[in-house]
């Protein structure tokens, strides 16, 4: 079993593997069932200010879209912050972290942009033994509508501001959470980094509307007829999130800056991804709310099992494996040259590629009258589709031209040198690309 | 319950109450919603679908599954029924595994198809238990047409001649509509009445006169139906039976397993109907398995299929085979009866068994006795009553095309035609198309 031990900017956790800030961390007995179950790590629920604190809808807080079997894809939500005393938060951490000494305990932090503020809730937390704090300015609905979360997130003077502020006011580790309801990530980041955070975390959730109620013609969750926009998360934003945390590890004035991988995590495979896009650990929420919280046990089996088939010793060996191939378009290889390849022993015939090609594509796949499906490779463009179509996996594949052959397809010999658009003969701005 | 399965002889009431109203239960148990859901998703929704290809009626079996999958089962009933009027029917009774079932990509690949039989029976029950029929009728025409036989065949070209805005005389020799599915399929397919009511919704399009008790050659004549009628269909099926030619088959206890299956779909109470302890079903089809099936299900202690040739040759399906099978009843290949024994009362079967050559099936001389106090005949139906002016061909009213007979104006479909498989599914095809050539000649259209 490969060491999963995580040092995330100075905060040990047995594994890279932690909850993050959302209902699963709102109580102290959550969290303790939490660590009982292996989780390496909690960002406990998003504190407010001291005084009353803030209330919540009391009708459907959550929204959800479903695949096959009523598999959970995405969730949405509307829960504001804690709606609990801070005193009793604060307590709650304190017992816990005294109890759990190697896990990580992180207070997420929400409070009004003021100085003060800021510095009044960090003097609380600062007792309660923690590991760090996590400054939320993501959740996109609600506590945005009163200039926090999201409302700071999206203008990156207030993310530098802030992290300045805390960093003042603390020597605790400071992670700013992102929302990406923003149009460059790296913007918010950057602001982050310069006010002197030591890690940013990504993605919180994504402004959404789940479905709509087609009766009461309401977006849902609805409450007494009316609906509320809420913040995606779950599987099916992991795209995005992926994304986000690529552009983060690949800018260059950002490189180096410790990213905690949020969206969509649901498997240790989906956490690996994260990590080999540059995440030094992952939090993970929906899947929690899907399954309990037992799913750990297989993040923590299948990661291991992983690292040890790639030889891994630490996680360490896995985080930003996969940046220095994340690149741009225009950068990419324009003389490699490939063809779909169907496997006939594998093919079932359903004929998916063909009507995907023929409807929506380039014509490049043939359907013989006893349902034999072929490629022609002289209108086969490589891309892609009837591959990501296919129900049976590995039956279609995509296999490289051959520097020296001619592809059929432009009755051009393939070249074996590398080269893009930035040189090609086509594009109007060729001579000043480099 | 005064017998039991040990009594001796003919005897009724051999189970007790509850075990008559499980064992004549659903078949399979309707699918619920999400079972549904589920199923349909498993849909690969193909291009140009083997099961469409595969269905008589060309359903189309992607689109139905998708319109289930997106929560509109009424819409994929009416995908269903515009092909086929009897889907209902047909999702209960046809033998989808050597049909959809059989080609669909995830049989051929998992050997675990979509259930299109049960998806199909999901979505039209959905509709049917609504009350609603989704078809109305052209404008009138003015011409009228004669439908001999209110089976599948005869039901589903009157009703898409009522659709095509003709009236439909609709005339059948039984008391009831509905043909074989009425009296002739297995009860534990068709449940709580459903041939009847599926009837009677069917007749809810309008225009049709259902004229029971009214046989061909008896009651009707063809020369008068062609008098009184702008065009004929004739779908009676196949009236007659035949004959063991074996010794011993004016016994009493032998009967035929038509007239056995019609009684026990027609009883009130099936613990009333007498069934031997000893039961041999004679023949391969479908018939010989649900008159075994059901002889068991009655209660008879020991049941045997008795088939002269070999399991593959078999016309019932592996599916059929296996549901006797479970049952407990047994299957004996290759052997064929050749005296029934008994003092005036069937007492056993002697059956001899036999090997297929170049010169076809021959007894081996090896011979053996099954006890039997009731012999069920299977062995096919015969036409009875066809008209002398249609050509015959193969025992078959003979057809062209959309069922046209030898005899201009007149149509059949359905067993009593030739052409074709002998199946629910496929008489109502030949019906609707017939009824589609009918229309067409009517109004030249």
């Amino acid at each position: 079993m490969a060491d999963l031990t995580t040092n995330f900017i100075g905060i040990k956790s047995p594994n890279p593997f932690w909850l993050a800030s959302a209902p699963p961390t709102d109580k102290e007995y959550n969290v303790r069932r939490a660590f009982e179950a292996g989780w390496g790590g909690v960002v406990w629920k998003t504190l407010g200010e001291e005084g009353p604190p803030v209330v919540n809808v009391n009708g459907p807080r959550y929204g959800a879209i479903w695949g096959a079997d009523r598999r959970l894809l995405g969730l949405n939500n509307i829960e504001l912050i804690t709606d609990r005393p801070l005193e009793v938060n604060l307590e709650e951490m304190t017992r816990v972290k005294k109890d759990y000494p190697d896990r990580a305990l992180i207070a997420s932090l929400m409070v009004p942009v003021n100085e003060d503020s800021w510095k009044a809730i960090l003097d609380r937390v600062i007792e309660t033994g923690c590991d760090g704090v996590e400054l939320n300015f993501g959740c996109p609905h609600g506590m945005s509508e009163r200039g926090m979360g999201s409302a700071v997130g999206q203008v990156p003077e207030y993310v530098g501001q802030v992290t300045e502020w805390c960093k003042k006011h603390s020597d605790l580790p400071v992670i700013v959470k992102l929302t990406p309801n923003i149009t460059d990530i790296r913007k918010p980041a950057q602001a982050a980094k310069d006010g002197g955070a030591d890690a940013v975390s990504l993605i919180n959730t994504i402004n959404s509307i789940t479905s709509v109620d087609l009766d009461l013609f309401a977006p849902e969750p609805t409450i007494d007829g009316k609906g509320a926009h809420g913040g995606y998360c779950g599987p099916a934003v992991k795209p995005i999130a992926l994304n986000m945390v690529a552009e983060i590890s690949r800018s260059p004035s950002l490189a180096g800056l410790p990213i905690s991988g949020i969206g969509g995590v649901t498997t240790w495979r989906d956490a690996a991804e994260f990590m080999a896009l540059g995440a030094g650990n992952v939090q993970v929420c929906t899947a929690a709310m899907t399954y309990g919280f037992k799913i750990v046990q297989e993040m923590i089996s299948g990661l291991s099992q992983y690292m040890d088939e790639k030889g891994f010793t630490s996680t360490s060996e896995l985080v930003g494996r996969a940046v220095p191939n994340c690149s741009d378009w225009q950068h990419l290889n324009l003389n490699y040259v490939s063809k779909a390849r169907i496997d006939q022993d594998a093919c079932i015939k359903c004929g998916r590629c063909y009507a995907a090609c023929e409807d929506t594509s380039h014509q490049a796949i043939t359907m013989s009258e006893d349902r034999v499906f072929d490629v022609d490779d002289s209108e086969c463009v490589a891309c892609n589709l009837c591959v990501n179509v296919c129900p049976v996996e590995g039956c279609i594949t995509m296999e490289q031209l051959a520097p020296g052959t001619v592809d059929e397809r432009t009755g051009k010999v393939v070249e074996k040198d590398y080269a893009n658009w930035t040189t090609h003969p086509n594009n109007p701005g060729s001579c000043a690309a480099e | 319950m005064t017998n039991s399965p040990f009594t001796p002889g003919l005897a009724s009431g051999r189970l007790a109450a509850e075990d008559y109203a499980s064992n004549f239960g659903d078949l399979h148990d309707p699918l619920d919603d999400h079972e549904a859901l589920v199923a349909a998703d498993r849909c690969y929704f193909c291009h140009d679908a083997p099961c469409m290809t595969a269905c008589p009626t060309d359903i189309d079996i992607p689109l139905f599954i998708r319109q289930i999958a997106t929560g509109t089962p009424e819409a994929a009933a009416r995908t269903i029924l515009s092909q086929n009027i009897l889907g209902g029917m047909c999702a209960r009774v046809c033998p989808t595994e050597t049909l959809c079932e059989e080609v669909c990509v995830r049989e051929v690949a998992e050997g675990k198809p979509v259930i299109i039989g049960q998806l199909q029976r999901y979505a039209t029950d959905k509709l049917m238990e609504a009350g609603v029929h989704p078809f109305t009728r052209a404008a009138a025409t003015g011409k009228k047409v004669a439908v001999v036989g209110a089976g599948p065949a005869g039901l589903s070209c009157a009703h898409r001649l009522a659709m095509k805005g003709h009236d439909v005389d609709l005339y059948d020799a039984r008391p009831k509509g509905g043909g074989l599915n009425e009296y002739g399929i297995a009860a534990y397919k068709t449940v709580n009445g459903f041939a009847g009511a599926e009837v009677d919704w069917l007749m809810q399009i309008g225009g049709i006169t259902l004229h029971t008790g009214k046989a061909l050659g008896t009651d009707l004549s063809l020369n008068a139906l062609k008098a009184d009628y702008d065009a004929v269909f004739l779908g009676m099926g196949l009236g007659g039976v035949n004959a063991l030619r074996a010794e011993g088959e004016d016994k009493s206890g032998v009967s035929d397993a038509v007239d056995f299956i019609s009684d026990l779909r027609q009883s009130e109470d099936l613990s009333s109907l007498p069934v031997g302890r000893n039961v041999v079903v004679i023949g391969g089809g479908m018939t010989a398995v649900d008159a075994a099936v059901q002889s068991k299900l009655l209660g008879a202690e020991n049941v045997t299929i008795l088939y002269r040739r070999s399991r593959a040759e078999m016309p019932a399906s592996r599916f059929e085979q296996d549901l006797a099978a479970s049952k407990g009843v047994r299957l004996v290949f290759n052997a064929k009866p050749v005296r029934v024994t008994g003092n005036g009362a069937a007492q056993a079967v002697e059956a001899e068994y036999t090997v297929s050559g170049p010169d076809g099936l021959k007894g081996t001389g090896e011979t053996f006795t099954i006890p039997a106090d009731q012999v069920l005949k299977a062995i096919g139906q015969t036409l009875e009553g066809a008209p002398d002016a249609l050509t015959i061909e193969g025992g078959k009213i003979a057809v062209t095309g959309p069922g046209r007979t030898s005899v201009a104006g007149v149509w059949a479909g359905g067993d009593c035609a030739s052409g074709g498989e002998d199946l629910t599914v496929t008489a109502v095809a030949e019906g609707r198309d017939a009824a589609e050539d009918i229309h067409a000649s009517l109004t030249g259209a």
